[in-house]
């Protein structure tokens, strides 16, 4: 395989909210298979990153492209880049009342996959072994779409989606926050049935290294007030978890980030 | 296709069901109403002399009676009384074979997918169209167990004695002004009569289209429950698109016999210039049970609230509405609820949309009488508003005068808002259908009392409503 064959390819990418920058100049490749995470700690920039990607009308991106297999993403609605293959787990699920789970997987997997991926047997198969593998109970489908589910339950239905939708580019925004361990494990399996061993790929966004410890990253990505400062291994969760932040927080990395430079080059 | 089609389809806009046929009145009268036409309608029908006097005092009342001084003041005084045509009969007589049913009207009931509904899901049939039912049927089965379902000109032929027994005596002419006028000028409608312990499955639906201009239909229907039955009716209605307005007066009576039960359900998809002026009531005996189930989706201004007097012990009113106001839209809905013996119940759930400028109101009543005991009633109003420019109230009345009475209200106003529509567009949803699967959410406490044809039915609708309204 060529190396410009790049799943997601994040170029230079400036945007913020109202006038406030919050990204400054952001740099990723992710190529086809592999996991990469992006670490750092709230209001760094992460969860604007995901939003950004799926096209959250919130914001505006002033410089740079995002591209998906090398097509324009920003270019596209944001049920478009779901339809190219763009998927994300929110950190915030929304209620749906009155919207049965049921019928909302079917209707999404006929949106994105098309009519033929959303009936029939294999289908129910797949909903049914994806709701194994999470530990769903059949009732679920029956309920309302995150209307009064519990912080666990509306991280296992974000997984469920992913893992019922076979998109290209699973984004993870803090899927394991408020999760306990078992819970970890179990979102943490759903991410690697749906990646793992697949062209796909994944951008896990979190602020802890739980999660890592069960989907390991190909790459890790360091990022301090809009900008990523560091970029290594999955032994850089490790690193993050016994030092903190602290130390990739000197001002010489946004002395960088004013002269519009990649700090970290990733690609090898 | 005829050529009046033409500025027909100029304010059609997105209404499905806007088509009209050529008319071909049998019978036509003049616009205007007058004691003549009253009493014209009555001798045109042959009706016994009890109803032409009925008519002729509800007709008096009607004119001296002054215009409701609530709901839409500056609505309702648009209204032309004066150019509306009081009778319109369309065909010569009510078929029992759609084969029979003149070639236009039938299609249009095609159309409608009311034949097909009726082999699929239903009991019986009654199709009015204009003043009076062009189509009736009942199942024979039904018939042989004592069942009554006819449409009222024919009930009021072939069963004076029951009608005589009941009519007006759920909703007097001197209810309200409309109800006068209703009594006046009734034609059509349906009679429906369950006899004691009889169960009918599957529902009876009734079905009225206005086809032409200024017309004015004024249906009347009376259902009696006997002890211990139980009846499910469903009715649906839509018009053709004009530029001048139309009138719909309904009074609907139903009586629940104690033990017995019955639910009627309405899709209202009036076209954008009709003025649906309906009063539907009920009364429940002991331990009886009436559920309204009430949908207005259509219609200029609608002033209709479903009522109950739970006038025996034990008895049980639901009332679940919803209203959905589009642009230049208002619906004055709600729910009037009379708890007069001990132990009555009562619920109220009423779900209201508007958009595009509409205007939804709820305008509710539930009284508790000082000597009922132990009543119980809960109220619950929820109003999404789509946009700026639209409009929601809540107008709630309780009068509770027994102290064991338990009450309990609540009223919620809510938006879609901005994160709801990215989090189902991120599904591959695209802003009018994310908009559809939250609007249809809204209303799924409605829909799925439905039957499911009409539920189905009523999502199409609104993802229709939902079509191209954002973005």
């Amino acid at each position: 395989m060529s190396s410009n064959t790049n799943l997601l390819e994040v170029c230079n990418l400036h945007a913020g909210i109202d006038d406030t920058p919050i990204l400054n100049g952001i740099n990723i490749e992710i190529k086809p298979g592999e996991i990469h995470a992006i670490m750092g700690r709230n209001g760094s920039g992460k969860t604007t990153m995901a939003n950004i990607i799926m096209g959250h009308p919130d914001y505006d991106v002033t410089a740079g492209s995002v591209s998906l297999n090398g097509q324009d993403l920003l270019e596209m609605e944001t049920w478009e880049r779901s339809r190219a293959g763009v998927f994300l787990s929110f950190q915030y699920p929304q209620a749906v009342p009155g919207l049965q789970v049921g019928n909302f997987l079917r209707k999404s997997v006929a949106a994105i996959r098309g009519e033929d991926a959303a009936k029939g047997p294999a289908f129910r198969k797949g909903l049914k072994d994806a709701m194994q593998e999470l530990g769903i109970s059949r009732s679920f489908l029956g309920r309302y779409v995150n209307d009064g589910f519990s912080g666990g339950e509306k991280k296992r239905f974000e997984i469920l989606q992913l893992m019922l939708l076979e998109p290209k580019l699973a984004i993870l925004d803090e899927t394991d926050s408020g999760l306990d361990i078992d819970g970890i494990r179990t979102v943490a399996k759903g991410i690697n049935t749906a990646i793992r061993g697949t062209d796909s790929g994944a951008l896990i966004i979190t602020h802890y290294s739980r999660i890592l410890e069960h989907v390991q990253p190909d790459k890790i990505h360091v990022l301090i007030k809009g900008k990523i400062v560091k970029t290594g291994g999955p032994e850089l969760a490790l690193e993050l978890e016994e030092r903190g932040y602290e130390w990739l927080d000197n001002d010489d990395n946004y002395a960088d980030s004013e002269e519009n430079k990649s700090t970290v080059k990733i690609t090898d | 296709m005829t050529n009046t089609n033409q500025d027909a389809r100029e304010v059609i806009g997105d209404y499905k069901a806007g088509w009209h046929d050529p008319e071909n009145a049998t019978i036509r009268f003049d616009f205007g109403l007058s004691e003549q036409v009253v009493r014209d309608i009555s001798a045109l029908k042959n009706e016994p002399k009890w109803m032409t006097d009925i008519r002729v005092k509800a007709f008096h009342h009607y004119e001296s009676r002054p215009m409701p001084t609530w709901g839409n003041m500056s609505m309702l005084k648009q209204i032309d009384f004066d150019s509306i045509c009081y009778f319109l009969r369309s065909s010569k007589a009510t078929e029992n074979n759609w084969d029979d049913v003149p070639e236009d009207i039938r299609n249009t009931f095609d159309k409608l997918g009311i034949p097909a509904a009726e082999q699929k899901w239903l009991s019986g049939v009654t199709a009015q169209y204009e003043s009076e039912a062009v189509y009736h049927s009942i199942r024979e089965d039904l018939e042989k167990q004592g069942v009554i379902f006819l449409d009222m000109d024919s009930g009021l032929r072939e069963y004076p004695e029951i009608i005589k027994k009941w009519f007006c005596s759920v909703v007097p002419y001197s209810d309200n002004k409309f109800a006068a006028l209703n009594t006046a000028v009734w034609s059509g409608g349906s009679f429906l009569y369950i006899p004691k312990g009889v169960h009918v499955e599957m529902p009876v639906q009734a079905y009225f289209r206005i086809n032409a201009k200024n017309m004015g239909q004024f249906e009347r229907t009376l259902i009696i429950a006997d002890e211990g039955s139980s009846i499910h009716y469903v009715e649906g209605c839509t018009a053709p698109t004009y530029s001048t307005d139309s009138l719909h007066s309904a009074v609907v009576e139903l009586i629940a016999l104690p033990g017995a039960h019955i639910r009627y359900s309405t899709v209202q998809n009036w076209s954008v210039n009709v003025y649906n002026l309906v009063t539907k009531r009920g009364i429940a005996h002991e331990n009886s049970k009436i559920e309204w189930v009430d949908g207005n989706i259509g219609s200029k201004l609608t002033m209709k609230y479903p009522s109950v007097i739970l006038k025996g012990k034990g008895s049980h009113a639901e009332v679940i509405s919803v209203a959905y106001a589009g642009k230049g839209q208002h619906q004055d809905t709600g729910a009037k609820i009379h708890h007069l013996a001990d132990n009555t119940t009562s619920t109220i759930l009423s779900k209201s949309i508007s958009k595009d400028g509409g205007r939804g109101s709820y305008r509710g009543m539930v009284t508790v009488s000082p000597k009922a005991k132990g009543c119980k009633t809960n109220v619950v109003c929820d109003a999404l508003i789509l946009d700026e420019a639209s409009r929601s109230d809540t107008y709630p009345t309780m009068e509770v005068a027994n102290q064991s009475a338990r009450c309990e209200h609540e009223a919620s106003v809510s938006k879609v808002s901005d994160d709801q529509l990215f989090y189902l567009m991120s599904r591959g949803h695209t802003e009018s259908e994310s908009l559809a699967m939250i609007v249809n959410g809204f209303f799924e406490p409605f829909t799925r009392e439905l039957p499911m044809e009409y539920a189905v039915e009523l999502n199409k609708l609104m993802a229709f409503e939902m079509e191209g309204s954002i973005g």
